[in-house]
């Protein structure tokens, strides 16, 4: 009686992904709240933060505004927020919600990822666009090539959270300790991206935490590609390194999730 | 169609079904009545793919329930306690969604919709989400996704919940056409005596074991005839005096009642007026009931266990 692996042939991946994230899509639009708390914080913290942080805040060798520096942070904060709201519903949909018909359906558990994952991210890069109109505001023309560049560097740093929401709420059983895990995980993930501070200045072992922070080298990567350059000045980092790294970062939480969501259940979850 | 085969289960040190066997015939209607903690709802998890048994098998349609748990699904339909809904959708489309978790698309899945929600009548609701239903309208909403793709089996735990009587009722008319009209088989979980009393056969769990199982009728024709229960103050002594003086009567303390299964409950309860009269508080005379035989198979009452378990 071991848990995981058992034929798997018939069940399907394509069709239920797609209504799966069109669920996603379509349940969002229809709670006017979460589009106002997954655009709306992130906007208000960057506004607050950029007026008054920002008078305090030198950025030393670039000369930017704040408001300027932290923009592409507040992108990858809305990403990952939207991510945290998609992916928190899993935990109480698993035990005694929507997804106990989907688990009971012939449906491969790589499509429920999928199907979620894309969902989530179609959300994520939607809100992130809408905040993209208020480059101006941070002092930033973007042409059609950086507009591009952007939506891509959005894409993956979304479908990486997502996953990385994924992953963690699939393995929990309360939606309390998925907040205790936001705020020890998710949030110095963020914190320690370069999205509110640069390297330059930290402590060494901060310096370190953000070397090794996944994050870190998406928030660079969406940098980069706002800015058109192929090295962002703020880390060092290449674009390149950083378009690896998240690429990296992705394919390893999509992994993971899809084998966590595959692992069947030896203890009752409600 | 379902065989359950000596499954056992346990969380932790705690014995959640001790080598549970049974079998449901196709068609069959087919209770698992017990209390709360009982181990129904463990079994009803197997029996969904959720959970893998510990030991012994489960097969539906003769595909093992772990091993061909994909077969096993596209084969069966699942009504959840908890709704399983999603109440920003509409009713239509919940039902185009698990449509196409089930490989329905197209024309054949609108066919699909428009018999579905004919059989549980809410073809005027189609349009509405689901929020705005009543709780009955939801449970057929249930219903009609699980029969969306035909299923052989139908396995449906506490459906009952939460519904008034008139709704419950409604809810088991529709569920009752659905089986007739394809022979589907219905496994149901429930507390409820009279739910159980209403399926072709029903199997008693106690404590995760399978205490009794065959038709209501059978059932109660275990009990000699009628049951007749007194009520007084001093129980204890009157129970041993009345097991003396009638020795040919089955005799039980329940709960600070006396209760004795009798073939003629009428003249039994006249002697015991006359011998005892001045003691009994009440003496009701009833025709056995499943409750009576829950406690002629466990010696304890139904209801024993919900309080020892604290929901």
């Amino acid at each position: 009686m071991n848990g995981s692996e058992a034929p798997q042939a018939e069940s399907r991946i394509f069709v239920p992904a797609y209504s799966l994230a069109r669920r996603e899509i379509t349940r969002f639009l229809r709670q006017r709240g979460r589009i106002i708390g997954a655009v709306g914080t992130p906007l208000i913290f960057w506004l607050l933060f950029g007026g008054g942080i920002g008078s305090s805040f030198k950025v030393e060798q670039l000369g930017e505004s704040y408001l300027e520096y932290s923009y592409p942070g507040a992108i990858a904060s809305i990403l990952l927020f939207t991510a945290i709201f998609s992916m928190i519903s899993i935990i109480d949909d698993r035990s005694e919600g929507f997804m106990q018909g989907v688990l009971v359906a012939p449906v491969s558990r790589v499509a429920i990822v999928v199907g979620k994952v894309a969902g989530a991210s179609v959300l994520a890069v939607g809100q992130a666009a809408v905040f993209l109109l208020l480059a101006p505001v941070a002092g930033l023309r973007l042409g059609p090539l950086e507009i591009a560049a952007t939506f891509g560097a959005m894409v993956l740093v979304s479908v990486a959270v997502c996953g990385l929401g994924f992953w963690m709420a699939w393995r929990m059983e309360s939606t309390q300790g998925f907040h205790a895990v936001m705020n020890v995980v998710l949030m110095p993930m963020l914190a320690l991206s370069g999205a509110f501070f640069p390297m330059s200045g930290a402590s060494m072992a901060i310096v370190w935490l953000m070397r090794l922070n996944p994050m870190t080298y998406g928030v660079s990567l969406i940098r980069s590609a706002l800015l058109g350059k192929s090295v962002d000045e703020a880390t060092g980092l290449s674009a390149v390194t950083g378009l690896a790294v998240t690429v990296g970062f992705m394919l390893i939480m999509v992994g993971v999730s899809i084998r966590a969501a595959s692992r069947e259940t030896r203890h009752a979850l409600a | 169609m379902i065989n359950v085969n000596n499954i056992t289960f346990r969380y932790g040190d705690r014995v959640a079904l001790n080598g549970v066997s049974f079998d449901v015939s196709a068609g069959e209607a087919f209770a698992l009545l017990g209390p709360n903690g009982s181990g129904k709802t463990t079994l009803f998890r197997i029996l969904s793919t959720l959970l893998a048994p510990q030991g012994g098998h489960a097969f539906i349609d003769g595909l093992d329930v772990f091993r061909d748990r994909v077969a096993v699904r596209s084969r069966m339909g699942v009504v959840f306690q908890s709704p399983s809904l999603d109440i920003h959708l509409t009713v239509r489309e919940n039902l185009v969604h698990a449509g196409h978790l089930y490989g329905l698309a197209g024309a054949s899945l609108s066919d699909r919709v428009r018999e579905s929600l004919d059989a549980v009548k809410l073809t005027q609701r189609a349009n509405d989400r689901v929020k705005t239903l009543s709780g009955g309208m939801k449970r057929r909403v249930e219903l009609a996704k699980c029969l969306l793709h035909h299923p052989r089996v139908l396995i449906l735990d506490e459906p009952s919940t939460g519904l008034d009587p008139r709704a419950r009722d409604e809810f088991w008319t529709l569920l009752n056409e659905a089986r007739v009209q394809r022979n589907t088989t219905i496994l149901v979980t429930t507390h409820l005596m009279d739910e159980a009393e209403d399926c072709d056969r029903v199997a008693i769990f106690d404590r995760g074991s399978l205490v009794a199982c065959d038709s209501p009728t059978a059932l109660r024709h275990r009990i000699g005839g009628d049951c007749v229960t007194v009520d007084c103050a001093d129980s204890v002594a009157l129970s041993n005096e009345i097991a003396k003086r009638f020795a040919d009567s089955k005799c039980a303390l329940v709960n600070g009642t006396v209760r004795i299964e009798s073939d003629n409950a009428a003249r039994l309860a006249s002697d015991l007026l006359r011998e005892f009269g001045d003691r009994v508080r009440t003496l009701t005379i009833g025709h056995p009931t499943l409750h009576d035989v829950f406690i002629h198979e466990t010696g304890h009452r139904f209801d024993d266990d919900i309080a020892e378990v604290g929901k």
